[in-house]
């Protein structure tokens, strides 16, 4: 059975000060597995984010539905825990106390939730920063704050809008490698929303090409190149060289349509 | 061999630049002192009507310590009156400042609370709180009741503002962060979006301790028979203008002393911004 299943999403915006609908997704199905890392790859605007905000409920489809685990998505919970394209941690809580914030809530210990949260601090890589406020952390550092935060909760699936685009090379690449240990090590499901090419065939085992607006889904192929993959690789040209291919063939037939 | 005065201009510098930064701020203030006392001596008009600095201050002293007697009744009685004036403030700003903060977050929070409550405030809010004086001596008599409640009304509308600008100007990332990891609706509120509306909440705060001395001097004046603003009134009354002008010097100190107070407060609770600015200078 699916882990998400989604059927036939469509959603519409209508544009206020041009009285006209405006289609993002035009009927989007996909099924993603238990366990799977799926990279919605596609260029700005094309609705995958909001795509990725219906998942976690923040975010009402026009129609269709989505289920994860069986259950119908009708609003955000802990069982999606979602890390952000920017970090959005409460800027007032110390590092180990965002980490720990879902357990405040559920009114656990303070000890406790000390001693779970460094865990995942620790996981992370952000050993002796428990006491740092985000303000005074690096972009990099908050944003895996903010994925030890989802982490915490132990969700069912993990949904990630993007959440490096603002690092610089570097920081990024380290933080792909991490992200791969941590999902492999803890095999959670992670739908991650990507407009880089070469970040979706560093990251996924299955990839959802989309086109421009309105979003559909244009491929949803398996990429089963061992890892750890090397960018400069033939095997990894050649995937990347196809999905490009995709992607142009794409963009070219949309010109011709406009 | 040079001697060291010799040798070292750039160190005179230095020790001149140590010594005019530390007299930078008392500089236009000494300045303006020592001309008032040169001009209230001139004669230019009778040292009366404006007394010098150094009459003030000795009014000032003699009200405060009772040194010799010469402010009268009010000798000694600073304490007290000073006392009053800021049990009045206080009480009105504590009123005002709760009830600021939570109407205001149910109308910055909630759309029906907007519809029912804000129109309502918002035709009080133009309506000049001395204007409430006649009224307020009726309803309250002459104590620190109608004080009290003009304090309340001057400090209520900056923290309701700032409250509810703070509540809608919130993140609305936060909010989806907070749903995201379960929070009810209540939940978000207590956890998210009052600690995220504490700076503006805080300016608000600001604002209302000016608007509170304001009044309890305003209230003092007219309703009430202690308290600084009374001494002041008073004072005109028996053509004391030292004193008057020693109870304005009370009043600037008081008033500064409470911002103070709240300023310290703010660094406390706010201690995650204040971290912001000293890396900013530092990067």
């Amino acid at each position: 059975m699916a882990e998400i299943a989604i059927r036939s999403i469509v959603k519409t915006f209508t544009d206020r000060t041009r009285g006209r609908e405006i289609t993002a997704l035009d009927t989007v199905s996909l099924n993603i597995g238990d366990h799977d890392f799926v990279c919605l790859l596609g260029p700005s605007g094309c609705g995958k984010s909001t795509l990725l905000n219906m998942i976690a409920g923040f975010e009402a489809p026009s129609s269709g539905r989505i289920e994860v685990g069986g259950t119908l998505v009708e609003k955000p919970g802990a069982d999606r825990g979602v890390v952000f394209q920017q970090p959005t941690l409460m800027p007032w809580l110390t590092v180990a106390d965002n980490v720990a914030f879902h357990l405040k809530l559920k009114g656990v210990g303070r000890t406790e939730r000390r001693a779970r949260a460094q865990h995942f601090i620790d996981l992370v890589g952000l050993t002796g920063f428990e006491g740092h406020y985000p303000s005074e952390l690096s972009g990099g550092m908050n944003q895996r704050v903010g994925i030890a935060r989802a982490l915490l909760m132990n969700p069912r699936v993990i949904l990630m809008d993007e959440p490096f685009a603002a690092l610089d090379a570097q920081t990024k690449l380290e933080m792909q490698e991490e992200l791969v240990a941590i999902w492999q090590r803890i095999r959670c499901t992670i739908v991650f929303v990507t407009h880089s090419v070469d970040e979706a065939l560093v990251l996924g085992n299955r990839i959802a090409v989309m086109t421009r607006r309105p979003g559909r889904i244009r491929d949803y192929f398996d990429f089963d190149m061992p890892r750890p993959r090397d960018i400069t690789s033939p095997a990894f040209n050649d995937a990347k060289r196809r999905v490009l291919a995709l992607i142009r063939e794409e963009a070219g037939s949309s010109r011709k349509a406009a | 061999m040079q001697t060291a005065s010799e040798r070292l201009p750039a160190a005179r510098y230095a020790a001149a630049w140590r010594l005019w930064s530390k007299l930078e701020r008392v500089v236009v203030p000494a300045l303006i002192l020592a001309g008032w006392e040169a001009f209230s001596r001139s004669g230019a008009l009778p040292q009366s009507l404006l007394p010098p600095p150094s009459a003030v201050l000795h009014a000032l002293g003699d009200w405060v310590l009772g040194l010799d007697g010469s402010t009268q009744d009010y000798s000694g009685t600073w304490f007290r009156h000073a006392l009053s004036s800021s049990w009045r403030v206080f009480a009105g700003f504590v009123i005002a400042g709760l009830s600021g903060i939570l109407i205001g977050t149910a109308i910055g929070w909630s759309r029906s609370a907007e519809k029912t409550l804000e129109p309502t405030l918002q035709m009080l809010r133009p309506v000049p709180p001395v204007s409430w004086i006649p009224l307020a001596i009726i309803w309250f008599g002459i104590a620190d009741k109608p004080a009290i409640f003009l304090v309340f009304l001057g400090a209520f509308f900056p923290t309701l503002m700032n409250t509810i600008h703070g509540v809608k100007t919130i993140d609305r990332n936060l909010i989806r962060a907070g749903a995201m990891m379960g929070a009810s609706g209540r939940q978000l509120l207590v956890h998210i979006v009052v600690p995220a509306a504490l700076p503006s909440i805080f300016a608000g705060l600001r604002i209302a301790i000016g608007s509170a001395w304001m009044l309890t001097v305003t209230a003092e004046m007219v309703a009430v028979k202690s308290g600084v603003g009374y001494v002041l009134w008073d004072s005109y009354y028996f053509l004391r203008y030292d004193m008057v002008i020693a109870a304005m010097v009370s009043i600037g100190l008081l008033g500064y002393l409470s911002d103070l107070a709240i300023k310290r407060l703010m660094g406390v609770v706010l201690r995650w911004q204040r971290t912001t600015t000293v890396q900013g200078r530092e990067g």
